[in-house]
């Protein structure tokens, strides 16, 4: 019930955002096209059912969109609009997925290392790093190490996706390829992300510390190592599991940037490209899909968390 | 093997140190941006053309980018922008963000699942591409920014404050104003608006290194301020242009972004533990 009322709300939010701002698709072809006239203009707009009242242009949307038709896009090759995301999805969504597993892999023993030694010369200085990690622009970052391993010791390609080479390489080098053109893409994203996650981390793993049944554990003469990985993680992991469905929409947005700099052919260039050529059909796909994937990742750490939480597991949702 | 040790406090000097380094930090990028025109002896766009790509020296001290211009100045002028940028979007996102909160909380029932349901629906946006397509078919202009960037980040706030007006409505002394006979805006303004504006404090200092960065990545893209006007996600566009040639154009304005941004979080990560006695113990 709760996840088809935001869904509506998502396809309301999409249509409305684009077509209450001013200008219209058929700018591009025709006010700003000097051979174009008005007559061609109201051909256009009769072509793409523009000439229509909104709420029935809404309504043919949503009427395609529940047949999982996101329609044709209007700008360059008018291939269908979920063709075009299709192929852009796996990279976009490939990267994020890597960098997520890698900013857990680096946050959580950051911040339960914070955690056991607060206030101490680790803690001190992982909060120090942390704060200049939690401001630093990605992209400036990223022009950093352009600049650094790309052109004064340039051991990473800094741009695309493959080498020119690419066709004629064995399947090996190809993957090797591949891997070198993702590194600094990934270690971007990850950049943007650890030091929030390993912040939260910190704090989970406080608020579990002072609990009463990690005191009774210590009390019962269990190894620090038993207390803090059998008692503490487990627990403090279980809102981690949370923020990280919550990240989602930030990890697609920042793929507009990344994707930008790197001249990498994902989600975002798509998007981005679709906005610059005013595609109506392509950016409300773009927007939907966002929204429903991050409206997936929210429902996923509902499960994993109650996957997690025998006290979730056994006694049912709860507030 | 990891040694036991009790757990402790850290000392009240070393939690005000973050907030006193937070405090100088915004204090000077806030001076600098505001004594912009009588801190250096240049003009922002002023062109010098036996001055190309200078590096930094004692006359330009961060160096001259590919037009002549002193990058210094414009580094200073840049940040008239990002934070006019962050205070106005704040508060238009706070402004929103409290109200929707005060009613959703104080009225409850349907009025309450109708704006939360909202703030559920705008969440899962990611913010980014909401942001890039209302900017993309307006005028790329300061005004615009603002508003766009107020207007996709307000939920943060609406959630707090929901949540601190359903706690305060059964206080006493809202009780009390009730019985009195006080009308709902009455109490709502007078009464719980005085006692929720903690958390919104903390918020709206995060929220401005938030704003700054999404304005500086629009710019960096091309749809935020655009040239001749300084902005440091500009900057950064153009010294990507010539990264390999002259890195200080790409160097400074990312570490005047990376410096305001890191002073308001501390400031804002402190004003939440000073604030929040369930962090004091």
């Amino acid at each position: 019930m709760w996840v088809a009322v935001v869904f509506f709300g998502i396809t309301v939010i999409s249509f409305w955002v684009i077509h209450l701002a001013p200008g219209s698709p058929t700018d591009l072809v025709t006010t700003l096209n000097p051979q174009a006239d008005t007559d061609a203009r109201a051909r256009f707009e009769k072509l793409y059912g523009l000439d229509q009242p909104l709420y029935v242009q809404y309504g043919r949307w949503l009427v395609r969109l529940s047949k999982f038709d996101f329609g044709e896009s209007i700008s360059g090759d008018r291939r269908p609009v979920w063709d075009k995301i299709k192929e852009r999805l796996p990279l976009t969504f490939g990267m994020n997925v890597a960098s997520m597993i890698l900013t857990l892999l680096v946050a959580v023993p950051l911040g339960v290392a914070s955690a056991w030694w607060r206030g101490g010369a680790f803690d001190r200085t992982t909060t120090v790093i942390v704060f200049i990690g939690f401001a630093m622009p990605g992209f400036w970052l990223a022009l950093l190490l352009m600049l650094w391993l790309g052109i004064q010791w340039p051991i990473l390609p800094i741009s695309g996706l493959t080498s020119l080479n690419f066709a004629s390489m064995s399947p090996l080098e190809k993957t090797w390829d591949l891997t070198k053109h993702l590194i600094l893409p990934i270690f971007i994203y990850t950049a943007g992300s650890w030091a929030g996650m390993s912040r939260f981390m910190r704090s989970s793993m406080l608020e579990v510390l002072r609990q009463d049944y990690i005191m009774t554990a210590k009390a019962k003469g269990l190894s620090s190592r038993v207390v803090l990985f059998r008692h503490a993680m487990r627990n403090a992991l279980m809102p981690v599991i949370t923020i990280l469905g919550l990240s989602v929409p930030s990890l697609i947005g920042g793929s507009v940037i990344i994707e930008s700099i790197f001249a990498l052919p994902g989600l975002g260039q798509l998007f981005y490209g679709a906005v610059m050529a005013r595609d109506y059909p392509l950016i409300m796909g773009s927007l939907v899909l966002g929204a429903v994937l991050t409206l997936l990742g929210n429902l996923l750490a509902d499960v994993g968390y109650g996957l997690a939480d025998p006290r979730i597991r056994f006694s049912g949702r709860e507030a | 093997m990891i040694k036991r040790k009790p757990l402790k406090r850290p000392s009240f000097l070393s939690r005000n140190a973050l907030l006193i380094i937070g405090l100088v930090l915004v204090g000077i990028m806030s001076l600098s941006a505001v004594l912009a025109p009588w801190l250096t002896p240049y003009h922002p766009s002023h062109l010098n053309v036996d001055n190309l790509l200078q590096p930094p020296s004692t006359a330009h001290i961060m160096g001259t980018d590919a037009l002549g211009r002193d990058v210094f100045t414009r580094v200073l002028h840049g940040g008239r922008v990002s934070l006019w940028v962050g205070f106005v979007a704040v508060g238009i996102s706070s402004c929103i963000g409290l109200i929707l909160g005060l009613v959703a909380g104080y009225f409850g029932k349907l009025v309450d699942e109708i704006i939360m349901r909202g703030v559920d629906v705008m969440l899962c946006f990611p913010s980014f591409f909401l942001i890039l397509a209302v900017i993309a078919f307006l005028e790329p202009s300061l005004t615009n920014i603002m508003v766009v960037i107020g207007l996709t980040s307000w939920m943060g706030v609406a959630r707090l404050i929901r949540a601190e007006t359903l706690s305060l409505r059964e206080r006493d002394f809202v009780q009390a104003a009730k019985a009195a006979g006080a009308s709902p805006m009455r109490i709502i303004f007078n009464h719980i608006l005085p006692n929720a504006l903690a958390p919104v404090l903390v918020s709206a200092t995060l929220g401005v290194a938030g704003a700054i960065l999404v304005e500086s990545s629009l710019s960096f893209l091309g749809l935020g301020v655009q040239p001749p006007d300084a902005s440091w996600g500009n900057m950064l566009t153009e010294g990507k242009e010539v990264l390999g040639v002259a890195w200080w154009l790409s160097f400074f304005p990312g570490m005047a972004i990376l410096v305001t941004v890191l002073g308001y979080n501390l400031l804002g990560e402190s004003l939440r533990d000073l604030l929040d006695p369930r962090l004091r113990q």
